[in-house]
């Protein structure tokens, strides 16, 4: 197994490797239950070895949660509410284990100062993995106040009952409230290994509860970053460079300097600040700068070339039986490149942040995926000891994998420290689109063969630049290998041009989109139906087998009717433990090229569910968030300038683009709970290349699928 | 030019003395503290400014303040009275119509000014209305039934 480091998450390409495999993970677990061993040797895995040793899960409950005077339990985790729920599902398990009522829950996130250390919110993680951390932690509480209340109640263990929080003798009546036990204070005692619930004996896990940021979020009251607010606080603007790679050369600030805005100047930071953002960002508008730029050399056409031309070394990711053999054994061939663009992550809420230094403590209010990592980058480049320095994270804006990097809070911190005020950034949108790590663009080989009895014997897969998450085949192949050069996490020096990074299911989106495609490709070659030749070659994957067959069955997949200008599509997936099966009905427009999506349907096994209707609103977002990649959103460049900036070029899914959107969760309480938030997204661009080869009989084969693209596939024929 | 600007907020006569250039926006959030109002894009493309100015939806990003002089302005703070949500920010939370919550105020103050309009809404008029609010986290089909719903709820007639 390779090194794992994804610490760096979100951070431009540095180095090679920053993967993180559906094989990986269950290299390390195992198929049975999670246990905690295996969930801390999971986290430890993604750590640099420095951070290994200073952040550990901590091992006492308390660090997790507390329990009020007032029967109030504040549920403490180091993860993030970005719009995934994590908040909700969180207080759900806790409230499990606990056995307390769901309401009686208050969640604390991502502060850390309050909260237990975390490496961040990313990987679906945090039902997956964290979620059995939170489960273990009320668990083992649970078992100490039983055993307090034995003692007070001079009652044997076997005789207590715990309802929402009150023990009970069951023999007598006597009772206790947790609250009462534990009188505010912190819990000393501990116990080894308390198992966590059965599935059987789970009581609120697997039903729907109301979201807990929901009464905020409706009336404004939600803070994220960039509303918090201090006494004296200056927002600050910030000067950038026209393009990537541009050196400054002068900068004239005498005409910001008079309008009252004060032009704070650090090394290579030039910024103006004001107690009113848009007055500064007027007066930063008024300061003549000179670059040098560098040359442009790729662009987002001659990307591709680039890509392969830098990708001389692939590694293997996965090989078995012989290519030689299955060349021998194929009595057709199919073959075909694919390519995906660079995206963009346009959360909503641009990167945020406020910071104070006050009496020699920095405190960081952040829009950010990583909170814990901000403590230590904050206080390494501000040379501060890591505990002098807090990072509280409010809600955000959402993240989809962009929130890591954190420029914006080390931008806030350094100029809080040389204003001697708080300061806030708030990015605008053109430095969100400039400053992005996109997700990045790739291109993707396969050559693959049937035999005369249309079963697939060679599949020989190669990526350039996207990545090898979930390259892997799990269709039944006998001959086959999958190659990797590059990816999310880096590559060769040079091979992205742009800052690249995590995106919602970093590498799966491209590397299912190609599979898929080619996959439907080989079925129509054997003049098999595309769920029946799927079905066919997984007869060693039978969770998959069942999701599709799920989704199949709700399609109407056997009776569907065709009519002309419509067709019909399917493609599965896999990631971070989940998978997924995706049908659709398209309608495309001849004369303009434009796809009209009409209808789909979602299948998801992702285990043990915890809040069904979180998971749907999952899979419901990642359906329609999967339509912008698969029909728009292309990041347009040349050299180092970003030629998108806002949303009047970079075009998101909107209301009328919205199909008829159907979901089947497929109930499997006895595995574990897996990814959520990935596994929807990443069928989405095959789905419709699917779909679009049924309607028109023409293939795409890069990804979007604008109406220009689709219009000049339709003349090629 | 810094003057003074009288208008209604939320019901409540206010007075700011500012450069009557500047965005309603800002004004907003950092001269009143009404942080509810999003900042997304700056520049009209993404909605999650949107308040409602004398009944219509306005992107206050690019609204001057003077021009929203002597007028009712209506921000999500707004919305609900004496702690009562309003109808349509009930069925925004009973249909988890949101996500990351970010777009919600802009989302919902849209849809506030559709339903006052229109009181019963087809889902074509919901999309076509909402068209210019963006949404990264993909809560779109909660979006449309939850104004679906709010519409019925509130019989043409609430506030």
């Amino acid at each position: 197994m390779k090194p794992v480091e994804t610490a760096d998450m979100g951070k431009p390409a540095a180095n090679a490797g920053a993967e993180f495999s559906r094989r990986d993970f269950f290299g390390v677990t195992g198929p049975g239950l999670l246990v905690l061993f295996s969930t801390e040797a999971l986290e430890a895995r993604q750590e640099t070895p420095r951070q290994r040793r200073q952040s550990e899960y901590p091992t006492d409950f308390n660090a997790y949660l507390h329990i009020g005077a007032n029967g109030r339990v504040t549920c403490l985790i180091g993860k993030i509410e970005m719009g995934q729920g994590a908040m909700t599902s969180s207080a759900e398990l806790l409230a499990e284990e606990l056995d307390v009522p769901f309401d009686s829950v208050d969640v604390v996130m991502g502060d850390t100062e309050r909260c237990p250390w975390d490496g961040g919110t990313y990987g679906s993680m945090s039902t997956r993995v964290y979620g059995q951390i939170v489960r273990r932690a009320g668990a083992e509480a649970r078992a100490v106040l039983l055993q307090m209340a034995a003692e007070q109640l001079k009652a044997p263990v076997e005789r207590l009952k715990v309802e929402a929080g009150v023990i009970t003798d069951t023999a007598g009546g006597k009772r206790v409230t947790y609250a009462q036990l534990v009188q505010d204070k912190r819990i000393e005692r501990h116990l080894e290994k308390v198992p966590v619930k059965e599935v059987a004996a789970l009581r609120q896990v697997g039903h729907s509860v109301v979201r807990k940021d929901g009464r905020e979020k409706v009336t404004g009251k939600a803070k994220y970053a960039g509303d918090i607010t201090l006494p004296g606080m200056l927002c600050a603007r910030i000067l950038r460079p026209p393009v990537h790679g541009a050196k400054l050369k002068s900068a004239d600030t005498s005409a910001a300097e008079k309008t009252g805005a004060r032009v704070v100047k650090d090394g290579d930071l030039i910024a103006v600040l004001h107690e009113r953002r848009d007055v500064a960002e007027q007066a930063l508008g008024l300061i003549k700068a000179e670059y040098d730029k560098p040359a442009a050399t790729v662009d987002d056409v001659t990307i591709f070339e680039h890509l392969v031309k830098m990708g001389t070394k692939p590694a293997v990711v996965d090989q078995s039986g012989s290519l030689a053999e299955g060349e021998k054994q194929a009595a057709q061939i199919v073959e075909a490149t694919y390519l995906n663009s660079y995206v963009a992550h346009a959360a909503m809420e641009t990167h945020s942040a406020v910071a104070s230094f006050e009496d020699g403590k920095m405190t960081v209010w952040a829009s950010t995926q990583t909170p814990f990592p901000v403590q230590g980058e904050v206080a390494h480049a501000l040379g501060l000891a890591p505990q002098k320095v807090r990072v509280i994270t409010p809600y955000l804006g959402g993240g989809f994998g962009g929130k890591g990097a954190n420029q914006q809070a080390m931008e806030a911190a350094r100029l809080a420290k040389l204003a001697g005020k708080p300061v806030q950034v708030i990015w605008s949108r053109e430095e969100e689109f400039f400053f992005d790590t996109f997700r990045p663009a790739a291109v993707v080989k396969i050559r693959a063969g049937l035999n005369g009895a249309g079963q697939m014997v060679l599949w020989d897969f190669l990526t350039y630049g996207g990545g090898d998450r979930e390259a892997k085949q799990y269709y039944d192949i006998p001959n086959q290998r999958t190659r990797s050069a590059g990816g999310w996490g880096g590559g060769p020096d040079g091979m992205h041009p742009l800052a690249v990074g995590a995106w919602r299911a970093p590498s799966v989106n491209t590397n299912t989109f190609a599979r898929e495609c080619h996959i439907d490709m080989l079925a129509r070659k054997a003049g098999v139906d595309a769920v029946e030749f799927r079905l066919k070659h997984l007869a060693s994957d039978k969770r998959m087998k069942g999701v599709l067959e799920a989704a199949a069955k709700r399609f109407g997949w056997s009776t569907r009717k065709k009519a002309s200008g419509v067709g019909f599509g399917v493609a599965c997936g896999t990631d971070v433990g989940g998978d997924a099966a995706t049908m659709a009905e398209v309608a495309v427009d001849k004369t303009t090229g434009q796809i009209r999506v009409k209808r789909i349907v979602a299948a998801m096994d992702i285990g043990l569910i915890v809040n069904p209707d979180g998971a749907l609103q999952q899979l419901e977002g990642g359906i329609t968030m999967g339509l912008g990649y698969t029909l728009s959103e292309e990041v347009h460049f040349k050299g180092g300038d970003v030629l998108d900036r806002n949303f009047d070029s970079y075009e998101l899914p909107r209301f009328s683009w919205l199909p008829k959107i159907e979901t089947v969760l497929i109930e499997n309480r006895e595995t574990p709970s897996q990814g959520c938030g990935e596994p929807p997204i990443i069928t989405i661009g095959a789905l419709i290349a699917n779909a679009v080869f049924d309607a028109t009989g023409v293939r795409m084969l890069q990804l979007p699928m604008t109406p220009a693209r689709v219009k000049a596939a339709l003349s090629r024929g | 030019m810094e003057r003074a600007i009288a208008f209604t907020l939320n019901g409540k006569p206010t007075k700011v003395t500012v450069d009557d250039e500047r965005m309603l926006l800002w004004v907003l959030r950092s001269d009143l503290g009404l942080t509810g109002t999003k900042f997304g894009c700056g520049a009209t493309y993404c909605g999650a400014c949107t308040v409602i100015v004398d009944g219509e939806a306005t992107l206050a990003c690019s609204t001057a303040i003077k021009d929203v002089a002597g007028k009712h302005v209506l921000t999500i703070e707004g919305l609900s009275e004496n702690g009562k949500l309003h109808p349509l920010q009930e069925a925004f939370v009973k249909h988890a119509a949101y996500q990351c919550g970010f777009c919600t105020p802009g989302m919902i103050l849209n849809a506030y000014a559709l339903v006052h309009k229109t009181p019963r809404p087809s889902r074509d008029e919901i999309l076509k209305h909402m068209e210019g609010n963006l949404c990264r986290c993909g809560a779109h089909v909660r979006i449309v039934e939850a104004i679906e719903e709010a519409a019925v709820t509130m019989k043409g007639g609430a506030r």
